[in-house]
């Protein structure tokens, strides 16, 4: 009696070990389960999973890292490059729908805050007589200036971007080497990702149904030539190159400038450096 | 051929892009009627959760006008997309760091757990009719009945028991539904006017208390077209739970914008200047004074006052439609006044209500009318006040 009390009274023991640790692998799995959810689904999620090349079959996406650097203070704002873009990339030729455009900020006397205009606003578009030419107008001749200068804008092909994150169908992704990308032809046109980019590089194409960006001219780069707005500047303003090459023109311009990026709060770390710019430029 | 595409006039400093404003009044309507399904959810199952039993002549009225406006909720999406035609990638390929891609799931099994309640709570009626009619319609209610007729008292209890806990899955199904639309706006960190904790709430109560007023003016509406009394206390009982709801919504609302302004990020200027020009009226005027404030003082003199009879019906009738207006403007503060907003901090723009076009007015019309004419034709074919009558409770035996 005694002996059968003692075995039952293992065989629970036994049990409520084996719960016990059971219990224990299952919140383990659940734990784990849970952290790589939150993980993926964080702002900070991982590059695309696919290694293979796009789209050109000899170029390898896994051995480049490339960078994009801005010198605002070698800008003239000649807006080669937006033409060069706009031809290059096929975007339409109105106001509204940049890859790139240039930004002017011109500090008047005795103003405390910058007057900011870019080649889409209405009095450049009239001093240039058509949306498809690009011009600014020298509406401040008559003013006494005290600082401008021109600042180049184009999309920052973020590290965390907050664009692919919220793409509902992942037709946006960043690739292994550091531009995000967008799939047209899986593009459903919601355009959240529109509303999530805080710099308003992305636009939407009307007649395509499908949100467009700048992607650092990527039928270009992956061929071994610049983007078309580099090629296009002639004052070496826009600085392209592979930040895993140390002799590149970007890992230069990185090394030898103290460099910034735009809304770094957003936590979204742009990889469009910036030298020469002021604090009213965001 | 050249797309219609309008642009937004603007002042000050906005980016080129932002010249296009990409969600329309289609992205209004959206969380309008999402939130006028999730509000209606709540009466049903206030009733069939809760037990307010003085609820019970609406109790099912709300069950239909939730799966009448679920139905056209993906619509308004659909109008706005691209490429309509990928819209299924949604479900298919969803991206799971979107909040956007949950839609597909919240949607389909909202839908399907609004059309299984309604199957339960509408079965005495189906079974009775499929017995009673013959040709077309009898084989409609045939067919509704799934092969079950039987309604014995242990079959109603067991019928009872699942509208009991397809009421409480509902529950969080109605309202993550609607929290998640909150989340697609507060989310993003790009628009200061969105970017907030509170909005998942915000949309939440404000849903609420719309879906609750639209079940006041449904209800007075069938009321009088049913030339039939209408019961005081339902009415009280629905008086009361938007005095309650609106209190939170109008604390929760107030609170994302004081959490705003006190803050007072880059950008908060702008705001400013915008909440005291543009959106005065919209705002202001319209979404907090007259349709917020106004019917909380109509209600809480009511209730204060223990108003009875006709004044009754046309105080809390009113207070309803006020509120259905401060919800909408609302929705329209959010959706269109976000992007009004230019994200540079700098700038405003003006957004072009187009008439015509599948994002235009009309349309928009349209899309809020279109729940209420399947409404009015599905009650025709499952009467909800058939089997709840509050004026005869000799009936009430043996039916819900």
């Amino acid at each position: 009696m005694k002996k059968e009390a003692i075995s039952s009274l293992l065989a629970r023991r036994l049990f409520l070990r084996r719960l016990g640790r059971a219990a224990t692998c299952a919140g383990a799995v659940v734990a784990a389960g849970a952290a790589g959810i939150v993980q993926q689904v964080a702002a900070k999620n991982g590059p695309a999973p696919s290694r293979t090349s796009f789209p050109t079959p000899d170029y390898d996406w896994t051995k480049h890292r490339w960078g994009f650097g801005v010198d605002a203070t070698k800008c003239i704002g000649c807006l080669r490059c937006v033409e060069a873009c706009k031809r290059e990339n096929n975007v339409p030729l109105t106001a509204h729908h940049f890859n790139t455009w240039v930004e002017r900020y011109v500090y008047l006397e005795g103003e405390s805050r910058a007057r900011i205009d870019s080649h889409a606003d209405p009095v450049n578009i009239a001093a240039s007589g058509s949306e498809k030419e690009y011009r600014f107008a020298n509406r401040y001749q008559d003013a006494k200036v005290e600082k401008a200068f021109f600042v180049p804008k184009l999309c920052n092909q973020c590290t965390h971007p907050p664009c692919v994150q919220v793409c509902p169908v992942g037709a946006t992704y960043k690739g292994r080497d550091g531009v995000v990308l967008i799939d047209a032809k899986y593009c459903i046109g919601c355009r959240y990702c529109v509303q999530a980019c805080p710099y308003g590089a992305r636009w939407f194409n009307e007649a395509k149904g499908v949100t467009q960006k700048c992607y650092w001219c990527y039928h270009r780069i992956t061929k071994g030539l610049q983007p078309a707005c580099v090629e296009a500047c002639p004052v070496g303003a826009r600085v392209f190159g592979d930040l895993n090459d140390k002799q590149s023109p970007i890992s230069q311009f990185v090394r030898n400038n103290r460099v910034q990026v735009l809304k770094p709060e957003t936590g979204n770390e742009p990889n469009v450096f910036y030298v020469g710019i002021d604090k009213e430029v965001n | 051929m050249e797309p219609f595409i309008h642009y937004a006039p603007f002042t000050g400093w906005v980016y080129p892009n932002e010249t296009v404003i990409e969600w329309s009044v289609a992205i209004v309507v959206y969380p309008y009627i999402t939130g006028l399904v999730a509000g209606a959810f709540t009466v049903s199952s206030l009733y069939q959760v809760f037990g307010f039993q003085r609820l019970k002549p609406v109790a099912h009225l709300a069950l239909l006008t939730s799966l009448c406006f679920m139905f056209f909720v993906p619509l308004p999406l659909l109008l706005h997309l691209g490429h309509p035609e990928r819209a299924l990638n949604n479900l298919l390929t969803p991206h799971l760091t979107s909040a956007m891609a949950m839609f597909g799931y919240f949607a389909s099994f909202y839908i399907v757990l609004l059309l299984v309640e309604t199957w339960f709570a509408f079965r005495p009626h189906i079974v009775e009719q499929a017995r009673q009619r013959t040709g077309l319609l009898g084989t409609f209610y045939r067919v509704l009945t799934l092969g079950s007729y039987d309604l014995s008292e242990k079959a109603l209890r067991y019928d009872r028991k699942w509208i009991f806990w397809l009421a409480i899955a509902g529950i969080p199904g109605a309202h993550g539904l609607h929290g998640y639309v909150g989340f697609v706006f507060g989310s993003l960190k790009a628009r200061e006017w969105w970017s907030s904790d509170l909005m998942p709430a915000v949309f939440l109560f404000s849903a609420i208390i719309s879906g609750v007023a639209l079940l006041i003016v449904l209800y007075i509406l069938s009321c009088l077209l049913r030339r039939i009394p209408i019961d005081l206390e339902c009415l009280k009982g629905l008086a009361y739970t938007v005095w309650g709801f609106i209190m939170v919504a109008l604390l929760l609302e107030g609170l994302e914008f004081a959490n705003i302004v006190y803050k007072g990020r880059e950008g908060v200027e702008m705001i400013i200047e915008y909440v005291s020009g543009p959106l005065l009226i919209p705002y202001f005027i319209l979404q907090f004074a007259i349709g917020a404030i106004l019917p909380l003082l109509i209600l809480s003199y009511i209730i204060w006052r223990g108003t009875t009879g006709k004044a009754l019906i046309v105080a809390v009738t009113a207070s309803a439609c006020l509120v259905l207006l401060s919800v909408f403007m609302m929705r329209w503060n959010v959706v269109i006044g976000g992007q009004e907003i230019s994200k540079t901090g700098k700038g405003l723009l003006t957004y072009q209500l187009q008439v015509l076009g599948k994002e235009g007015l009309i349309v928009a019309i349209l899309l809020v009318i279109a729940p209420l004419v399947m409404l009015l034709g599905i009650t025709r074919l499952l009467p909800p006040w058939v089997h709840a009558p509050a004026t005869a409770p000799s009936l009430h035996a043996g039916t819900r």
